[in-house]
């Protein structure tokens, strides 16, 4: 042979020691990625068909059909009490797609091309989490334009209730690792929908979001306190109500850093099983 | 020499199923080898491998020097691969799809788009370059497949059946680009399970069943290890087969196999210059034939003769390699 350059390891008699990918080069190759999806929601914008229609029956429902006996009459006070719940629990319902739609781009050539590629590996699944930044966006508008309509009004301030957005969509983001792991893990879309399903709705209605802990079976309520949902309900009243933030946010941010430090390894440790 | 890619018996197993059994595979930098085996011999497993989409089982193996399992990001610096199934997002445009992968590789925007717009015209995408990928023919998706594996320039090419499912004058053009980058240094492993490919292609053949190497070599060398050569001969007048039959059998001492549908006699010989002999002979007795050759086996037979059954989906190589005269008389 005469020139070549590749097999210069081998001449030295010593490997190097393995190339790593270092953090600055895995969050620009997630954020490419999150382009991608990003510009992939944009081409067939049915996608975000659940998170349009969800915020607005949620809050039609909640509030036209149940609020009269919920609340006794006082629908004003109640859709001020409900909305930064239904706001919770959109956000989250919005966050277990993720898996269903990576389960099936996992196994398509695609992701056989990136894992062949000089990049992070958790770049495709970072990029996916981000993308979602936009059903997240989508979701809350559609919701607060709707509440806005009905009466609701944030009475605090624009900062606060930016601040509030911001930490919502970080929540939504953090627990969308739960369903990555899940999208990993099964076999099919179809399966990863089910158990989605099943684990969201423990988390969702038995918290506060409809009705208060107070008026709920001891065991209930126990769960309702420490339900992230309930936590992240309560820290949104009082960013756009008013009242107390510091107690439930701290609680929300323990939730979120928890889901991710238990989450993103699961996720990546399947993700990585999933291929071979 | 230096190899690009070097494998030691490579073993994969799918719970009880042994897709591969020590797997030895040497490529030298720059040149083509086939990899050839019927449906399940191992042959996606093995380049799996070695893109580190999968770890094996046992044994080692080496891409540019770099040890698979133990630096694999430096092996996929090296690396470009055309899966055996499709590998750019249906969603994107052909553009898209290019200049994501460029950025993804690093380049700037300006890098990655120049790079997409080179390979779109050296595949002639151009004009498809901005339709979605579901408009795309076969052919088009395959051309683009090999594009996005090109955008990082690698060294060494992995294209898993890459004209599987292509009509003659898309798998000319897939051959064509292939001798293209061969041309310009890269290595290249080509998965087949077309004979004519793998001869056309590869410098090398290494031939796969079950999971294992049953046989390696140069094209050639691998048609002469299954058998000599034949001799045919096709008599212009059916009447004169017998005359013919006659005569070859005293040449070679060996009674011809006779073809009454296509009127061909075949002999195997072990002397080449018996052909002369022959024309001579067949002169003498005022026969015309249409046709007169010696041919070495095709690889359906080097195959048939190797693993006890014919290669699937290929079709049968009925052209022969005439290597004395043709039409003579
Ligand atoms: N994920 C898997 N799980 C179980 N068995 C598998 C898996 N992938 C491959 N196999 C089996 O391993 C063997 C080798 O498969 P492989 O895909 O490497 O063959 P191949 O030579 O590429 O075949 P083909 O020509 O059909 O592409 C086959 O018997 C196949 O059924
Ligand atoms: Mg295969």
């Amino acid at each position: 042979m005469t020139t070549t350059t590749i097999a210069p390891a081998v001449i030295s008699g010593t490997q190097p020691s393995p190339l790593r990918i270092g953090p600055a080069k895995a969050v620009r190759h997630g954020l490419a990625l999150a382009g991608r999806g990003i510009v992939k929601i944009g081409k067939s914008p049915a996608q975000l068909i659940d998170v349009i229609l969800t915020p607005i029956v949620f809050l039609l429902m909640f509030v036209y059909l149940f609020g009269g006996a919920i609340a006794g009459g006082d629908v004003a006070g109640y859709l001020q009490t409900i909305t930064p719940g239904i706001m919770v629990m959109t956000v989250f319902q919005a966050s277990i797609g993720i898996g269903v739609s990576l389960n099936a781009d996992a196994s398509t050539g695609v992701f056989d091309r990136f894992r062949s590629m000089p990049i992070a590996r958790s770049a495709p699944l970072v990029g996916a989490v981000l993308a979602d930044l936009v059903r997240y966006v989508v979701c809350l508008a559609v919701l607060l334009t709707l509440a806005t309509v009905m009466g609701y009004r944030v009475q605090t301030n624009p900062a606060a209730a930016l601040a509030a957005i911001a930490l919502l969509i970080a929540f939504g983001m953090s627990f969308s690792w739960i369903s990555v792991y899940v999208g990993m893990l099964m076999k099919t879309p179809g399966s990863v929908q089910g158990l989605m399903t099943v684990l969201v709705i423990p988390l969702t209605f038995a918290s506060n979001v409809f009705v208060p802990s107070q008026t709920m079976p001891g065991w209930l309520r126990v769960w309702s306190d420490i339900n992230p949902v309930s936590l992240m309900s309560d820290a949104l009243r009082g960013l756009l109500n008013g009242g107390e933030v510091a107690g439930p946010l701290f609680g929300s941010l323990v939730w979120m850093a928890g889901v991710v430090v238990v989450f993103f390894p699961l996720a990546m440790r399947a993700y990585r099983r999933n291929a071979a | 020499m230096s190899y690009a890619i070097q494998a030691e018996g490579l073993v994969k197993r799918y719970g009880n199923m042994v897709a591969l059994d020590g797997v030895d595979l040497e490529v030298p930098v720059g040149k083509v080898i086939g990899v050839l085996g019927p449906n399940g011999a191992g042959k996606t497993t093995t380049v799996r491998i070695l893109a580190t989409l999968m770890r094996p089982d046992g044994g080692r193996a080496t891409v540019g020097g770099y040890d698979v399992m133990k630096d694999p990001v430096r092996v996929r610096g090296l690396i470009g691969l055309t899966g055996q199934y499709a590998s750019v997002d249906e969603s994107l445009s052909g553009r898209e799809n290019l200049v994501l992968l460029g950025r993804l590789l690093d380049m700037s925007k300006r890098n990655a788009k120049a790079r997409a717009v080179e390979l779109l015209e050296r595949f002639e995408l151009v004009d498809a370059a901005d339709r979605p990928i579901s408009t795309f023919s076969g052919g088009m998706r395959r051309r683009l497949d090999l594009a996005a594996s090109l955008v990082g320039r690698p060294q060494v090419l992995y294209l898993d059946e890459p004209t599987t499912g292509l009509d003659p004058h898309a798998r000319n053009e897939v051959w064509e680009v292939v001798r293209r980058l061969v041309a310009d240094g890269t290595t290249v492993l080509l998965t087949t399970q077309y004979l004519e490919e793998a001869d056309q292609l590869a410098d090398r053949i290494t031939v796969f069943d079950h999971g294992r190497v049953v046989a390696e070599g140069k094209p050639g060398e691998l048609k002469r290890r299954v058998g000599g050569q034949t001799l045919q001969v096709r008599p212009t007048l059916a009447s004169d087969l017998d005359e013919v039959g006659r005569i070859l059998a005293e040449l070679t001492g060996a009674a011809p196999a006779r073809d009454l549908n296509t009127g061909l006699l075949t002999v195997p010989v072990a002397d080449p210059m018996l052909v002369s002999a022959l024309v001579r002979r067949l002169d003498g007795a005022g026969v015309a034939v249409d046709e007169l050759g010696l041919r070495l086996p095709s690889l359906d037979e080097v195959f048939l003769a190797l693993t006890g059954r014919p290669a699937e989906e290929s079709k049968r190589n009925t052209q022969q390699n005439p290597i004395a005269e043709r039409n003579v008389a």
